[in-house]
């Protein structure tokens, strides 16, 4: 739980206040909530007089946790961005595709294949970027759209599955040291390194600036811009270290890798690790704890035979109900809606809604949302 | 402001079509980015025999396949085996009750709920009788990461006396299956296949050639030289589903037959209706060729409300589908993809632990069903739900008709 | 509630009938809105120069009998976004609502209104509960609308087995199928394009009322709107409750247009979102009109058609939609920030980024045996 503490985000100088310890708080939540779902998983798993913590179950836990992992880390910058990306699934379809029809079977293109399948999601992530910062379409349509662009290449550009991975690189998804799968020893790698620039490193910061209230945030001289394209940069790469794992497990790439959902999966990891949807607020470690949740939901329901479609149920009246224990102590009391946060203490009871935002002078209430349809 | 706007929305749309282009080192693929693609595209679609789906000595065998005569009992085609070629099974004979473990890429269609329907009440059987002590299954929903960890979670631990695996996809599920087989219990792959032949057996029905050949073969019969045919399809990249495809695509191309168009549907009735609708409002449509019955009905109806004469049509053995052709009384085919395959990886297990013989590869009879079987299938039917699938051959289980009917 | 009311019209985001002609025109043309117009015009000519005989009666009619469920799932979720949040849920409402219909009624005519009284209030049901959770136990609609879209698709399979079972009847199924007069073949006015018309009519009312204004004021600030005396939490769940009501309707619709399928209602949600936002509606609320939402539905499924008529490959078509659907609205984001940006001023306020509760597609699963 202690770990949980060093992830606390900087609280980016002016932009969002708060006591540092209902922080805390919140990545602690996230982490009592999976302890509670372990522990009444394990509770049901030996009342079938079975283990949970067998190797064989957390292992499965484990390699359900590493690919979703990737994407839910990359997602978690961008959402403290207060953006977010539907793309993933299509940029980890596509760069398992290129990395496994550029080595083609020849362990000597590894690394030609690493490069090639990270270059074109880095690529997309800079499309992403420039589209929602230069161009102000949303995050939702932006991403969406190029989405679609990348699912109409790949389905007219690849017919099922292509490439083949050499054995080399399918250890990458299947070599395990003692319970522990590599690819969640290079998860770990990419968390730490996650957290480091979050928590330590100025890009990280203003990443946080940026999410909490852009206006401020550029009026304090950050580059907003570039903050929302590094993260959408850093959202695209680790889809396609992603991408790269499910590869090394497929031995092969596949477009259809797009309708997995993990699109839709890493969000509800994002917003499950405590960190907000309007951004500015969260912790990678906390994403973690929530892709954790997931994963160990989809460990006990294999174990304990649930037919499909219950899953799908609990697994929705699970999400909800774990995001509603922690939803009401991340807002602030003193605005019901966090992004308000700046807003509410300059706006008084009985001016409009036409209060406007920061740096909105105009009586003509064009508020921030004006132009980012 | 505004031309800074323009111009940087071409630079980054220009910036994806390039990375798009970049990307494509498949040595058989050509470049694409935008205009490119849609090129790449119609080729492709103009080329299904040639298409990276087709191989001619598979086409050949499977539709040679088709008037093979099976060897085994008549009444119980789910036992029947085309040119089987036996292996021996002594190795896994077991007595007592054992664990069966099923690795199912999922039940999201009709087609996998009325066949897993078939398969449990198969289980249910051998559970009677104490051969099948507890029967595991881990549902992948479509997801192919997840079956490979349900099927490395079997192997893993270590007590399933035999694992039947149905992979959502053949490549990627190449790696998981050898590793299962590694592990020394007997594996069943059926439906999909992989690329190995490291399982005891590997059952499904003839294929997708044959099906697709199918109603290819019938469309051209029954229509005249010059006739125009839709093709309605499930997704794109499913093998099972482009061999289907390609082997229409050849028949197609080989006869006066036009083809006015083939679209991409996900089996949703509303797309179906609509796509039909268009078709019918740029010209006459006089036969439909579908990769899977899902929503054929809608097609249908899209004719009766334009008020076009019905088609001549290839659907399947679903029933709402059948129950349409039979009220309309139109020219049609019920094209099929034996559902009754769901039963025999059950008792194959059961062979196996028995250490009796088995096909190495077990090749299931597959036959469409005609208009002068429709009645009688129909009538042996007639209490399903519509979404039920005529040849699921499981009338002779316990559970018959409940199972089915109340599902 | 409705004290806030006058401060939320500087937006204009009122319904466009609001007023006299000449600031209808300067309305429509001033911003966004007029984008998805010129948009809808566009595709509409392109069609018919590909296709002169799409501009015949019944070609229009089958198109707008086509078009009309998406048009009335814009309706909902506009009243959704517009007060700031989301409705994932509604496709999934459809495919349970269809499917609810097919059990219950079971070809039983003398079911047929008892069952449609069931499943509105089932869809009231659900809107409830998603307007409950999202306002009392503060979870974003994100989350609520994503979780209740799960636990509706995995329910109804539960409940049926995996797969629908049972059949509409005729009495059903006219009202998405049929038409007046009720001659199959011929010209005739779809039932559904007149239930369209009248919800859109209702929905052009109900935002010119105090309830209305109140929604779009929640959306705009909910801050502001609850310090002038509005109880947010009961506009938003009324929000709600519309999005649930439209989404049985349409899936009386489609369930009438196209029969019961497994696969009904899949993917219909972010539809829905993507004509609402092409319609200049903004996501986080407080923009937009529900006539241009309906003209985004009428213009996204306009495309959809285009493409067929094209004869565009159908797996490059996502493509196109998607340069279509960012170029669309990246240009209806410009001329709006050049106009309203208060000169030299040091701040555009914008928030690029800003979305407070997104959605995802749901891309249809394989649906290959």
């Amino acid at each position: 739980m202690s770990t949980a503490v060093s992830t606390a985000s900087p609280r980016a100088g002016s932009v969002t206040s708060g006591p540092r310890r209902r922080r805390l708080g919140s990545t602690g939540i996230v982490y009592l909530a999976l302890v509670g779902i372990l522990a009444v998983s394990a509770g049901l798993v030996a009342a079938q007089g079975g283990s949970f913590f067998s190797q064989g179950n957390l292992f499965y836990l484990l390699s359900q946790t590493s690919l979703l992992g990737f994407v839910a880390i990359g997602q978690t910058f961008v959402i403290l961005c207060k953006s977010l990306d539907l793309s993933v699934g299509y940029v980890v379809a596509w760069s398992s595709l290129v990395a496994a029809t550029t080595m083609a079977g020849d362990p000597s293109r590894i690394w030609l294949g690493v490069v090639a399948a990270l270059a074109v999601a880095a690529g997309v992530g800079l499309v992403n970027g420039l589209v929602i910062s230069k161009l102000r379409v949303n995050s939702f349509i932006a991403t969406l759209g190029v989405g679609l662009i990348i699912k109409g290449y790949l389905d007219t550009q690849y017919k099922g599955p292509s490439g083949e991975i050499p054995k080399a690189f399918q250890g990458f998804g299947y070599t395990r040291i003692g319970p522990v799968p590599v690819s969640v020893i290079v998860l770990a790698v990419v968390m730490v390194l996650g957290v480091v620039l979050l928590t330590r490193t100025r890009p990280g910061y203003h990443m946080f600036a940026v999410g909490g209230n852009i206006d401020v945030a550029r009026l304090s001289g950050i580059r907003t811009d570039r903050s929302i394209i590094l993260a959408h940069v850093l959202c695209s790469l680790c889809a396609g270290v992603a991408g790269l794992l499910i590869a090394a497990r497929f031995g092969t790439g596949n477009a259809l890798v797009y309708t997995y959902g993990y699109d839709l999966n890493s969000i509800a990891a994002v917003v499950l690790g405590g960190t907000l949807l309007m951004g500015g607020r969260g912790s990678i470690l906390g994403t973690i704890a929530g892709v954790l949740i997931l994963a160990s939901l989809d460990t006990v329901f294999n174990v304990l035979d649930v037919s499909p479609f219950f899953k799908d149920v609990l697994r929705g009246a699970i999400i909800i109900a774990a995001v509603a224990m922690y939803a009401r102590r991340q807002i602030d009391p003193a605005s019901s809606r966090a992004r308000f946060r700046a807003l509410g203490r300059s706006v008084g009871p009985g001016s409009g809604p036409d209060g406007g935002g920061p740096g909105s002078a105009s009586p003509t209430s064009t508020t921030g949302k004006e132009a980012t349809r | 402001m505004r031309r800074s706007r323009v111009l940087m929305a071409g630079a980054a749309t220009a910036a994806l079509l390039f990375t798009a282009a970049c990307s494509t080192d498949v040595p058989d693929a050509p470049a694409g980015g935008g205009e490119t693609a849609a090129e790449a595209g119609e080729e492709a679609s103009e080329s299904g025999a040639n298409s990276e789906w087709f191989v001619q000595a598979d086409y050949d065998r499977q539709l040679a396949q088709r008037t093979a005569v099976p060897e085994g009992p008549a009444e119980q085609p789910w036992l029947q085996a085309i040119d089987p070629e036996y292996v021996d099974t002594a190795q896994y004979a077991k007595e007592g009750g054992k664990k069966l473990c099923f690795s199912n890429a999922s039940v999201s269609n009709p087609w996998r709920v009325t066949g897993f329907i078939t398969m449990q009440q198969q289980v249910e059987v051998l559970k009677t009788s104490g051969e099948i002590s507890e029967f595991r299954v881990s549902d992948a929903a479509d997801d192919d990461n997840k079956q490979i960890s349900d099927i490395q979670a079997f192997v893993e631990a270590g007590d399933c006396d035999a694992i039947i695996i149905s992979p959502s996809t053949t490549a990627t599920l190449t790696p998981a299956v050898e590793a299962a087989c590694e592990s020394g219990k007997p594996v069943i792959v059926f439906d999909r296949g992989v690329n190995s032949d490291c399982m005891v057996t590997y059952i499904h029905p003839i294929g997708g050639y044959a099906y697709g050949a199918d109603g290819a073969e019938f469309l051209v019969e029954n229509l005249e030289p010059g006739s125009k045919v839709l093709a309605l399809r499930i997704l794109p990249g499913v093998d099972v589903l482009e061999n289907r495809w390609a082997a229409a695509d050849k028949i197609f191309s080989e006869s006066d037959i036009e083809v006015v168009g083939q679209e991409f549907t996900g089996g949703d009735g509303a797309k179906i209706k609509d796509i039909v609708t268009q078709y019918l409002q740029r010209g006459d449509v006089d036969g439909i060729w579908m990769d899977a019955g899902d929503g054929a009905v809608a097609a249908v109806e899209a004719f009766e409300d334009a008020g076009k004469p019905y088609p001549v049509f290839m659907g399947e053995d679903e029933l709402s589908f059948m129950r349409k052709w039979q009220e309309t009384d139109m020219t049609a085919l019920g094209a099929v993809y034996s559902n009754f395959q769901w039963r025999t990886p059950i008792l194959a297990a059961q062979k196996i632990w028995n250490g009796e013989q088995v096909p190495a590869e077990w090749v299931l009879p597959q036959s469409p069903i005609t208009g002068e079987d429709l009645d009688a299938y129909l009538e042996a039917n007639k209490d399903m739900p519509s979404l039920h699938y005529a040849k699921f051959g499981g009338e002779d289980l316990p559970g018959y008709p409940e199972a089915w009917t109340n599902r | 509630m409705s004290a806030s009311t006058p401060a939320t019209s500087p937006s204009g985001t009122q319904a466009p009938t609001r007023g006299g002609f000449s600031r209808w025109v300067q309305r429509v043309t001033s911003g966004s809105t007029w984008t998805v117009y010129a948009l809808l015009i566009v595709v509409f000519v392109a069609i018919l120069v590909m296709n002169p005989s799409f501009g015949e009666p019944m070609s229009i009619m089958a198109f707008l009998k086509k078009a009309a469920p998406l048009i009335v799932l814009a309706i909902g979720q506009y009243f959704v976004i517009v007060s700031g949040e989301f409705d994932l849920s509604v496709g999934s409402l459809v495919g349970a609502q269809v499917v609810i219909a097919a059990k219950l009624i079971d070809g039983e005519e003398s079911m047929t209104w008892p069952v449609i009284g069931l499943m509105v209030l089932f869809g009231l049901g659900v809107g409830l509960v998603n307007g409950l959770i999202v306002t009392l136990l503060k979870v974003p609609s994100f989350i609520t609308t994503l979780g209740m879209m799960l636990v509706l698709y995995g329910a109804i399979r539960l409940w049926t087995g995996g797969a629908p079972t049972g059949s509409l009847t005729e009495g059903f199924r006219q009202w998405g199928r049929g038409g007046l007069p009720d001659t199959p073949g011929q010209f005739q006015v779809p039932y559904a394009v007149l239930i369209t018309v009248v919800l859109g009519v209702v929905a052009v009312v109900v935002m010119r009322r105090p309830f209305g204004r109140t929604l779009v004021a929640t959306g705009d600030n909910d801050v502001a709107a609850a310090f002038s005396g509005t109880a947010v939490w009961w506009v938003r769940t009324r929000a709600f409750l519309f999005s649930g009501f439209m989404a049985t309707v349409a899936g009386i619709l489609i369930g009438g247009y196209a029969g019961v399928t497994a696969q009904v209602g899949e993917g219909l949600e972010f539809m829905a979102i993507t004509a609402v936002v092409l319609g200049g509606v903004v996501l986080g609320g407080g923009r937009g009109s529900v006539v241009a939402a309906m003209a985004g539905a009428l213009t996204l499924d306009a495309l959809f058609t285009l493409f067929n008529q094209l004869s565009l490959p159908s797996t490059i078509r996502p493509a196109v939609q998607g340069v279509i659907i960012i170029a669309a609205v990246a240009y209806a984001a410009m001329p709006r920030r050049s106009r309203t940006a208060p000169p030299g001023a040091p701040s555009s306020p914008t928030t690029p980024a800003g979305v407070p509760e997104p959605t995802v597609p749901k891309e249809p699963q394989p649906a290959a045996p």
